[in-house]
Formats: C-alpha cells, sequence, structure tokens
C-alpha cells in the first residue's frame, strides 16, 4: 500500500502480513511511516493505493469493529474533561459492549481508583494505560499498539512487555511499534522493519540479528602479529581496540581457535559477540533515515537517553 | 497490501448500529462540563436579558411615541434574549464535534464507528434533542417572566394571542437550528476557537456588512440573515423585533430557510468528513 502527503511519500509500496500467536513487532527510525500505517489498518488514513484488509476485509466493513481490531494510536485520544469511565463507556456502547467490560478493564490498567476523574489529569503513563483499556474493551483477536511504552515508568514498561506476550500467547495477532530496538529484542517474536516508507526486513528477530554483519570475535593474544596476518589471510577484518584486543570481523570463533592452534599461539582470550538488534537496525536503516543528526552529534545523545 | 488474521472469538451475529452511537454520543454529551456551562449560560442570557428588557419597556412606556406604541410587540421584546442565548447554544454545538478533533478523541470514535456520516447524524439527533429541550424550556419561562414584568405598564400577550405560541415555539426551534449549523461548521473547520470565530462572524458581523450597503442598493442579504431570520421567528408580526423596519421572511418562509442553512452545513461537514483523514 502507499500513502502521500502533498509530495512527500509516506508509504511506499509497503506489504506485509501480521500473524496470530505471535507479538510482531513494527520497527523504523522516527518519520519512517509506522504510525501511518497503523492509522491505514485501522480504517483512520485511506491508502493512496493498495488496501489493508483485517481477516480477508477492509476495516471499514468490519461489522463490530472493536470487537475484532482494537488499537492503541496515540495515548492523547481522549477528551480532557471526561472521565476515564465514560470514556471507555462511550465508546463499549458503539458496539454493544456491556459496562462490566469496562469496569474490569478499569481494575486490568490499574486505573480502577480514578476511574471517575478527568482523564485531562492523568498523567502519561496513566494516559497510556486508559488507551490500552480502550484497544482491549471489545476483547477482539487483532491488536495494534503505537509506541505502548512512551512515558511509562519502569515497572509499567514491564507490565506492558508482559501483557503483550500474554495477549499473543491467548492466540492474538499483536502488531507493535516501537523505536526502542532493545525492548522490541525483549518481546517480540517477528519483525517488520520500515524505513522511508519502503519495507527493510520481515522476518523472525532471531534471523534478523543473525544476519547483520554486526556479529564479531573478540580475541586477545601476546603474540598479535602472525595471528592477524593469518586472519586477514582468511578474508576477515581486524581492528584493534585501544585495550590491545583485537575485534575480528568475517570469521567465526572456532575458525580464530583452529588458526591459532595451527600456527602454536597462545590465546588468553576468544569471545563471540552477537549483534543486538540495535546494530543490526542501525546497519539496515542507515540509508533510509529521514532526519539524520549529524554523525556524532544528536545521534548519540538519542542512544544514552534510551 | 497489508493483511491482518485473524479473530479469536466468534462474534455476535449482526453488526454495531445507529442506536448505540446515538447511546454513545449521550455518554459523550452528558459527561463533560461544558455542556452545563453552555446550558446555564442560555438560561442566564436568555432569560436575565428578558427581563431586562421588559424592565427597561415597563418604565419607559409612558414616555414612548405613538409610533413605538404601535409597533409593540410584547412577544418579541420578552424573548429578546434568546438572541443572546443562541451564542452559548452554537458553542455547545460547535464543541459536540471540534473537541473531538481538539483533543484528538475522533480518532477513537472513528476507529469504533467508522462509517463516518454515522457518528456526524447521532451527534446532530442528540444535540438537537438536547438543544430543542433547552431552548423550548427557556423561551417559555422568558415568555411568562416578560408577560409578569411587563403587565400593569404596557399592554401584554397571551399564548391564545394570534401567532404567540408559534412566535415562542419559534424562538427555540431557531435556536436548535442555529446550534446544529455550528455543528455543521465545527465538522468542516474541525477546531474549537475557528468555528466559534465563524459563528460569531456570520452572527453579528454580517448584520454590520448589510448595513453598510449604500441606501439605494438597498440590504441585498439582510432577510437571508440569522439575525434577521430569529428576529421575524420571535415576532408576532413579519417585521421582526420591534425596532427593526429590515423586510423579514414570514415565519414559515424563515423556518425553512434556517432548516437548510443545518442541512447544508451538516452535508458539506459530512462529506468532509468522509473525505479527509481525521
Amino acid at each position: 500500500m502507499t500513502k502521500r502527503y502533498g509530495a512527500t511519500l509516506a508509504v511506499d509500496g509497503l506489504s506485509f502480513d501480521v500473524r496470530p500467536g505471535q507479538v510482531t513487532g513494527f520497527l523504523g527510525p522516527n518519520g519512517s511511516g509506522k504510525s501511518t500505517t497503523m492509522r491505514m489498518v485501522m480504517g483512520l488514513d485511506r491508502p493512496d493505493g493498495g488496501s489493508v484488509t483485517v481477516d480477508g476485509r477492509r476495516y471499514h466493513d468490519l461489522p463490530w469493529p472493536l470487537r475484532e481490531v482494537g488499537g492503541l494510536l496515540e495515548s492523547k485520544a481522549v477528551h480532557p474533561g471526561r472521565s476515564a469511565y465514560n470514556h471507555l463507556w462511550a465508546l463499549a456502547q458503539t458496539n454493544d459492549i456491556p459496562s462490566s467490560r469496562v469496569d474490569d478493564l478499569l481494575e486490568l490498567v490499574g486505573l480502577r481508583a480514578v476511574a471517575r476523574k478527568r482523564a485531562g489529569k492523568f498523567s502519561l503513563g496513566m494516559t497510556q494505560r486508559l488507551g490500552i483499556a480502550a484497544a482491549l474493551l471489545g476483547d477482539p483477536g487483532v491488536l495494534l499498539f503505537d509506541e505502548p511504552i512512551n512515558g511509562l515508568d519502569p515497572e509499567g514498561i514491564l507490565w506492558v512487555r508482559n501483557l503483550l506476550k500474554r495477549l499473543a500467547a491467548e492466540g492474538r495477532a499483536v502488531f507493535v511499534s516501537s523505536h526502542l530496538m532493545s525492548e522490541m529484542a525483549l518481546t517480540a517474536d517477528h519483525l517488520v522493519v520500515i524505513g522511508r516508507g519502503k519495507l527493510i526486513a520481515d522476518q523472525p528477530v532471531a534471523d534478523f540479528v543473525g544476519q547483520s554483519s554486526g556479529a564479531s570475535v573478540r580475541v586477545r593474544t601476546p603474540t598479535p602479529e602472525p595471528l592477524t596476518a593469518a586472519m586477514t589471510g582468511a578474508g576477515a577484518r581486524v581492528q584493534v581496540e585501544p585495550d590491545g584486543a583485537m575485534v575480528v570481523n568475517g570469521l567465526g570463533a572456532p575458525a580464530i581457535g583452529d588458526l591459532a592452534a595451527g600456527l602454536g599461539i597462545t590465546l588468553h582470550e576468544l569471545a563471540p559477540k552477537a549483534a543486538s538488534l540495535e546494530e543490526a537496525f542501525m546497519e539496515l536503516t542507515h540509508e533510509s533515515v529521514e532526519f539524520r543528526a549529524e554523525e556524532g552529534t544528536a545521534a548519540d545523545a538519542t542512544e544514552v537517553r534510551h | 497490501m497489508v493483511a491482518v488474521t485473524p479473530s479469536l472469538r466468534t462474534l455476535p451475529p449482526g453488526r454495531y448500529r445507529f442506536s448505540g452511537t446515538l447511546r454513545s454520543e449521550w455518554t459523550k454529551i452528558r459527561s463533560v462540563r461544558s455542556t452545563a456551562w453552555c446550558i446555564l449560560a442560555t438560561v442566564v442570557l436568555g432569560i436575565g436579558i428578558g427581563i431586562l428588557a421588559t424592565t427597561s419597556e415597563a418604565s419607559n412606556w409612558r414616555h414612548a411615541g405613538f409610533v413605538d406604541k404601535a409597533l409593540f410587540d410584547p412577544t418579541s421584546i420578552s424573548l429578546t434574549g434568546l438572541l443572546f442565548g443562541q451564542l452559548a447554544m452554537g458553542v455547545l454545538g460547535g464543541l459536540t464535534m471540534s473537541a473531538e478533533y481538539g483533543s484528538g478523541s475522533i480518532r477513537a470514535t472513528l476507529a469504533a464507528v467508522p462509517r463516518r456520516p454515522v457518528v456526524l447524524a447521532a451527534k446532530a439527533v442528540v444535540f438537537g434533542v438536547v438543544a430543542l429541550v433547552v431552548t423550548e424550556a427557556v423561551s417559555f419561562a422568558s415568555f411568562f417572566v416578560g408577560q409578569a414584568i411587563l403587565s400593569g405598564s404596557t399592554p401584554t400577550a397571551t399564548l391564545s394571542q394570534p401567532d404567540v405560541l408559534r412566535a415562542v415555539i419559534g424562538g427555540g426551534l431557531f435556536l436548535t437550528l442555529l446550534g446544529l449549523v455550528a455543528l455543521g461548521l465545527a465538522t468542516v473547520i474541525r477546531h474549537t476557537a475557528g468555528t466559534i470565530t465563524t459563528f460569531v462572524g456570520i452572527l453579528l458581523i454580517l448584520p454590520l456588512v448589510d448595513s453598510a450597503f449604500p441606501a439605494k442598493i438597498g440590504h441585498p442579504i439582510g432577510r437571508y440573515l440569522p439575525a434577521t431570520i430569529g428576529a421575524a421567528m420571535t415576532s408576532t408580526t413579519s417585521q421582526g423585533a420591534h425596532d427593526s423596519f429590515l423586510p423579514a421572511f414570514p415565519f414559515w418562509h424563515g423556518f425553512v430557510i434556517m432548516c437548510l442553512y443545518a442541512l447544508g452545513a451538516l452535508v458539506i461537514g459530512g462529506a468532509l468528513m468522509v473525505r479527509r483523514d481525521p
């Protein structure tokens, strides 16, 4: 599917499936089209080309939208003067959902004590919990969460992580966007990665990390010169760290061990290091970041914060 | 194409209906304070300014001229406050829609009810019923309070006199239709401040524009203005308020024109709602 805003192509020929029983992480840099894609699934934004279907039907044609798809698209989708209870109750009434379900969900997300308070007084975390309750109102089989852990404290993040896993374990299709790779590494089973509105990857998390060239081996030896020559000869790239250790790309730990043994070289360290999801992501999306800061300035600051 | 599969449970037969959306909109309108404030403002302005106008009329009657006495319409003067209450009803009608866009809750609403004209229709029905009940009550209260103040000083009206009941009911109808115009405007503009500014402009600025036309052209748009129609609908003569000598449409013509304004604003708003991403 495709979505344009004026001359900007926000989502460009994107195509993927979200399957039940697993958490599908939706990754991409800021401005890559994640939220737009989610709004198109919910029938809020109209694609300029292609189609979005839920269980084979367009969102617009679902007989009971809230009972089939639940969405947390943005936390601030609540009238500030309306209580949490009335917000959920008004939504529930449209799809013939009983008020007992509203009470149950306020309990589940931990807002029961403030159910009658005006939502405008809620913290970001409480608003986020209210949005999650709204998504779960109709007990839907398909769930979309756009940045669900934004504004949550560590306890809240753990709660969301477990909730997403539990919802998937119940057989639901759970689709979660995030710009936090570390979070996706802990939560998602499958990854869809986009950059500038284009699909970059659609595969299990383990494959995504494994195929990255970021995987390396840390080697330390009292006689580096002959080993370096041998490894370079075998096609590896070798970098020397400030502490004297070598970081080897393009050659596995067993092969390095064999080389050293053949040359009679003593190794003090031989440590394989898998690429993190973060590195794999940075590598893949490097080309497609829309708003990139100068290398080593704001980009680093962002990473430190997370 | 993006495909998401599947549903977990068996769903109830049928599909979501208009009645559920109506109940939802009723929950929404009664669960925010702005509704109560707008209703209170309509009551206070409507009845309060009616009291001021009739009190002043009663005390000035002895000094009034022959022409003023001949044109005096006790019904119209007692309903003067309604033309101020219309601002509060317009704000309520506008907020019914613009608050959803302002807060972002429109996305939650349209996710629950993807057929957008259904949402607009439900809002129009719920606001229309609330507004009609409030404004008719205010109109009748203003009439009775006003006649009580006038009695003993000036001629008074009773509901059994020709066209008096029509004018009192007309006051509520006019305010309700004007509120629906504001609801339609809000659906087009999607912004509270912009909606209220436009609404006030139509009510207060357009009459000034009309009066600025040179005398030999006359007042080409005057009788199509809501303010003129409202004055005529709340009087027992087609002349409008006692001090207005603008030509005005008779009651039923004015009523139909107001209905067309409300319908037009809602239809344009509904068409744009379908076309635009919220």
